[in-house]
């Protein structure tokens, strides 16, 4: 450092890629935790497994383009890992959960040339990927067992460690016949898939969720069928609000998000109740909360200026109920993101700021 | 079968129609293009050095402009220069055969001037002021170190001086940390193999 | 959106203006309580040819010239320059180049004048006593001669900016004493113990201006300095118009166009001087020199620096003559080796490093620092990929997006960057101070305007080459159609003649072609 050339300034407010990275693990933890306290060791299973195999991918692709291996260390592989794990179902079995991981790190992240020049976010391609190979794992939801276990099935102990661990590495055939035949018993529709099937069947959306037993409050706080990160928008909203504390976020994505899916549901629910599904069963179901706050404001992913994440978190907030209300898929959160994702090069270059002293319209047109 | 024609026939008749808007348009947006000569030319150092074997500037770009030369002999443009040609010219950039010196400057050793007004002559771009049997001197600010009067001198009395480097010339280099030098690197190898 | 909230609510008077970005530093304003102590006069002092912004000063002195204090020894070149003085009366032992704080290394001509130790004053400018009543123009001159440039480091020449200009009435005069950057107390110590002679100057550059009311800006973390101007207001009585206004602390509030933000509201347009939205700005370590160079004849040739830093035993606020070395300063205040520290002239946020400290204390030198190398490499760390965050976008006080005008100025795309108004950068460094990847942003900035400025200026001057050669080109051509008529005119009128003599004009005419070399030939093709 003696003579090489050093511009001012000469200080630095501490900020390190590894605390931003490690800030967002800390605020998925409520997320991560219920999940524990919903599906049992078999969401420890996938977490687990998810977050190791994207550090190793990610070990390798450094090996492999001669990086120097300390990079491991800037939490964003190990990110990136429990990222997807939260946004599989709790019955997704180890190879799926590793394919997906490998996909996650190589072709969401890597190929592009490694951390910050990724155009999608890495996780949600993954989970794409998988949902569009595997359909058929990938929407079966089980109830959480918290809450019905014994009422339904006796058979079936997901807070029991053997148990899930035959299920995860063996398959649902590994399993002895009964519980096999009791998980069976326990699997559901999920809320948003529930109405598009119905829906599809012509029945109005109001006898659809009576028939579901839905309720605003379970939805809320986290007590339906779904990926394992993804039920409890409470849990999500409270690492959302850690996240804004904390600065690592701004507020400019999950509100200009939220607010538009509420908006239009608001609107179009009031229209044709029949038809379309009410604000409140839009915000708290699915991946929409998870997207919001954790996957949409990725910032490598996302534009850079203030004005620019307003304008992504409305496209976003628009596919996502143009996909829930007329797409062939009942849910759009991720597909949303990443098709906006697309978007944000050209986002950032229209949306600048308007530079000090310059005039309003100089901006470009 | 009908379908088949109905298929043909629509999209025929929209083929159509989009040539149509498309040579309305070429008719109406027509830019005047400036001449390349002068689009080359402007890219060209104006040093007037000789050194691509054209008399000048000019005319090393108006041959260029006519596919009779390729786009490489700028010596002193170097290969950023020789990259905007071929990118201009829509042609495959070629290697530059002759690295560019500093930049320098002619400078006169007055007292052995006999002031024969052989380099005054000779210099493209009027920076040696004298007259005959006076000292002749060379005007750094405009001359354009073409080295065009160092071979008319019949008494060797011009040097060639090292551009001195200004205070207020002097910018930043591109920061020494390995990402801006990886970019560097990267840029050059593109440069090189495009 | 946030910015058209925040714009009602300033309307609505619910809010105080606040410029965008900024970022809070830590203060480590060691010497904020610490009295300004007169410093002792070097044995020799090294005066820079050119220690404002502008064109460079000429020396009017020669080696074994007496010389005085306050003595113009070197004369402005150019209508942005002033002079420079002489800090104390001694000889000049030589002229030569000599290593100034500037990032390059690079040396500049200075004058070295021994000390005598007299330090006799040179009387010749009278103190201008009645100024209320003095025309504006002489105390502009005044403060031309006494070599007054902006002390809170830009050090523009300040006359140019104490001008009356009818197409742009000032209306408002804003002294600025806010002094954002971190460790700097110099206009804090100034402040608190030279309230009134700051005040005096205020009046003076009102009275020049024309100005009808003013404000004092000073950021909430110096109370003293506060309440010693707000006691001379009070004590002063008859100043209606005059406020002192206190800001929550912020970087970069100091920078002009920031303060003047905060408390109007209003904008500089781009390319624009304050003048134009008929403010002026004056740095109150300026208006403390005005004060000296009107009331007491003294051309400018000392001022406070802090001296500051982790590194540094014994840190103080010193009334330097300017010129004085700045080795002797740190060995003044117990700081003799300098060995895996860094020296900062200026602030952390946009001072120089220096090279070593054998650099004399020039006009804009408001601190010195003594940076220890944990400190220096906390903010110098290996650079890591962009994860855009936004946080530089956040903290840019003019609103740029630092981190795509980085990538632009990385892969020299100079084009881009200037379109997105690279130019407007300050460099005030807040993008770097947040970038968690450590990005050197504002390294990169200065790369791309610098390369800019190289491009610019080669275009120029290819361009004027290209004129040159082509009115040469011009003129060879005329000469040759004058020889060539001329000798038809006298074919003409001296037919028979003509055969006799025909061997020698032709001859003279292929000699003219021949050192004309073919650009004489090749002109009718370029014409078409």
């Amino acid at each position: 450092m003696s003579l090489i050339m050093l511009s001012s300034p000469h200080a630095h407010g501490g900020d390190s890629i590894r605390m931003m990275m490690f800030t967002v693990i800390l605020a998925l933890l409520p997320a991560s935790l219920f999940s524990v306290y919903l599906f049992g060791w078999l969401s420890v299973l996938i977490i687990v497994t998810c977050m190791l195999t994207a550090l190793l991918t990610e070990a390798a692709c450094l090996k492999l383009m001669q990086r120097p291996l300390s990079a491991l260390l800037d939490n964003s592989a190990a990110l990136t890992g429990l990222f997807l794990a939260l946004t599989l179902p709790a019955t997704t079995p180890w190879w799926m959960a590793v394919v997906g991981s490998i996909f996650a790190i190589v072709l969401g992240k890597q190929v592009y040339g490694g951390l910050g020049h990724n155009i999608f976010n890495p996780a949600l391609s993954a989970r794409v990927i998988l949902l569009i190979s595997f359909p058929l794992n990938m929407t079966t939801w089980i109830i959480p067992m918290s809450i019905h276990m014994g009422a339904v099935t006796p058979t079936v102990n997901l807070y029991d460690f053997s148990q899930c661990l035959t299920l995860f590495f063996g398959g649902v055939n590994a399993l002895p016949a009964v519980i096999a035949q009791g998980l069976d018993a326990i699997s559901m529709a999920s809320p948003l898939g529930q109405v598009k099937t119905q829906a599809t069947l012509g029945v109005p959306v109001g006898q659809a969720l009576a028939a579901y037993h839905y309720n605003v409050l379970d939805a809320f706080l986290g007590f339906e069928a779904g990926s394992i990160g993804e039920t409890s928008a409470l849990a999500l909203l409270i690492g959302g609000i850690f996240l804004l504390a904390r600065h690592s976020i701004t507020w400019h994505i999950p509100f200009a998000y939220l607010g538009t899916v509420a908006l239009l549901s608001a609107i179009f629910s009031s229209i044709a109740p029949d038809q379309f599904t009410p604000p409140m069963f839009h915000l708290f179901a699915g991946g929409l909360m998870l997207c919001a706050f954790f996957m949409a404001t990725d910032p490598v992913s996302s534009p850079v200026t203030p004005n620019g994440q307003i304008v992504f978190g409305i496209g976003c907030g628009i596919i996502t109920w143009s996909i829930r209300s007329f797409g062939g898929y009942p849910e759009g959160a991720m597909f949303s993101v990443l098709l906006m994702n697309c978007a944000v090069p050209l986002i950032d270059h229209y949306f600048r700021p308007r530079v000090y002293g310059h005039a309003k319209e100089k901006g470009d047109s | 079968m009908t379908g088949l024609l109905y298929a043909l026939a629509s999209l025929g008749a929209f083929a159509l129609v989009a040539g149509l808007i498309l040579a309305i348009a070429q008719k109406a947006f027509h830019i005047e293009g400036d001449p390349m000569v002068d689009k080359i030319d402007a890219l060209l150092p104006q040093t007037q050095c000789g050194q691509c074997g054209y008399p000048g500037c000019k005319p090393y770009a108006t041959a260029v402009a006519a596919g009779e030369e390729e786009v490489n002999h700028c010596v002193p443009g170097g290969e950023r220069t020789m990259l905007q040609i071929a990118d201009l010219m829509g042609v495959e950039p070629k290697t530059v055969e002759q690295e560019a010196a500093a930049p320098r400057l002619a400078f006169v050793r007055e007292d052995e001037c006999i002031g024969c007004t052989l380099c005054i002559k000779a210099c493209p771009v009027d920076a040696i002021i004298g007259a005959p049997k006076q000292y002749h001197t060379i005007i750094a600010d405009h001359c354009t170190g073409c080295e065009l009067c160092v071979e008319p001198c019949p008494v060797d009395c011009i040097d060639m001086v090292t551009k001195p480097e200004l205070l207020e010339h002097w910018s930043w280099p591109l920061p020494d940390t390995k990402r801006s030098q990886l970019a560097h690197e990267r840029r050059e190898q593109h440069a090189g193999h495009v | 959106m946030p910015a058209m909230f925040r714009n009602i609510a300033q309307r609505l008077g619910m809010m105080a203006h606040s410029f965008p970005g900024g970022v809070h530093p830590d203060q480590h304003k060691l010497t904020g309580a610490s009295p300004i102590e007169v410093c002792e006069l070097a044995p020799v002092h090294i005066l820079p040819m050119k220690q404002h912004i502008g064109a460079p000063c000429s020396p009017l002195v020669t080696v074994g010239d007496k010389v005085l204090r306050g003595q113009k020894i070197a004369k402005s070149e150019g209508y942005v320059s002033v002079p420079v003085h002489a800090p104390t009366s001694g000889t000049v032992v030589k002229i030569e180049e000599h290593p100034i704080a500037h990032p390059s290394g690079m040396g500049m001509a200075s004058i070295f004048i021994e000390t005598d130790g007299d330090d006799a004053v040179d009387q010749t400018l009278e103190p201008i006593t009645d100024w209320q009543n003095t025309d504006p123009a002489v105390l502009r001159e005044r403060a031309r001669m006494c070599g007054l440039a902006g002390l809170g480091g830009a050090v523009f020449p300040t006359f140019i900016k104490l001008v009356r200009d009818k197409r742009f009435p000032i209306e408002t005069v804003i002294l600025n004493g806010v002094e954002c950057e971190p460790y700097l107390t110099s206009d804090h110590r100034l402040m608190a113990e030279y309230a009134d002679e700051i005040l005096t100057g205020l009046h003076m550059i009102r009275h020049m201006v024309g100005a009808s009311s003013s404000l004092i800006a000073i950021e909430d973390n110096k109370p003293e300095a506060i309440a010693a101007m707000r006691e001379a207001l009070a004590n002063a009585g008859d100043l209606d118009n005059v406020r002192v206004v206190v800001l929550p602390t912020r970087y970069p509030q100091g920078g002009e166009k920031q303060l003047i933000y905060s408390l109007t509201g209003l904008e500089i347009p781009a390319g624009k001087l304050p003048m134009h939205i008929g403010i002026v700005c004056q740095n109150v370590a300026t208006t403390k020199a005005l004060h000296d160079a009107i009331l007491l004849g003294k051309p400018l040739s000392e001022r406070v620096v802090t001296l500051s830093g982790d590194a540094l035993p014994d840190p103080a606020n010193l009334l330097v003559r300017i010129g004085t070395p700045v080795r002797r300063l740190f060995a003044r205040q117990g700081l003799d080796d300098f060995i895996g520290l860094q020296i900062v002239h200026g602030g952390p946020m946009m001072g120089e490093r220096l090279k070593g400290p054998d650099i004399p204390v020039v006009k804009s030198t408001n601190g010195l620092l003594a940076l220890g190398s944990d400190a220096m490499s906390a903010a110098h760390t290996v650079e890591q990929p962009c994860i855009r965050c936004g946080h530089c976008s956040e903290a840019c006080p003019v609103s740029l997006v630092p981190n795509l005008l980085a990538d632009q100025c990385r892969s020299d795309q100079f084009e881009k960057a200037e379109d997105y108004q690279l130019f407007d950068c300050i460099e005030c460094g807040c993008c770097s101070y947040v970038c968690p990847s450590n990005i050197p942003l504002v390294h990169y900035f200065r790369y791309g305007k610098g390369q800019i400025a190289l491009g610019r200026r080669e275009q120029a001057f290819a361009e004027a080459s290209r004129t040159r050669s082509e009115s040469r080109d011009a003129r060879i051509e005329r000469e040759k159609a004058e020889k060539a008529a001329r000798r038809s005119r006298v074919r003409k009128t001296h037919p028979p003649k003509a055969d006799a003599n025909q061997s020698s004009p032709p001859a003279k005419a292929a000699d003219a072609t021949a050192n004309s070399g073919a650009t004489a030939d090749s002109t009718p093709e370029e014409k078409q």
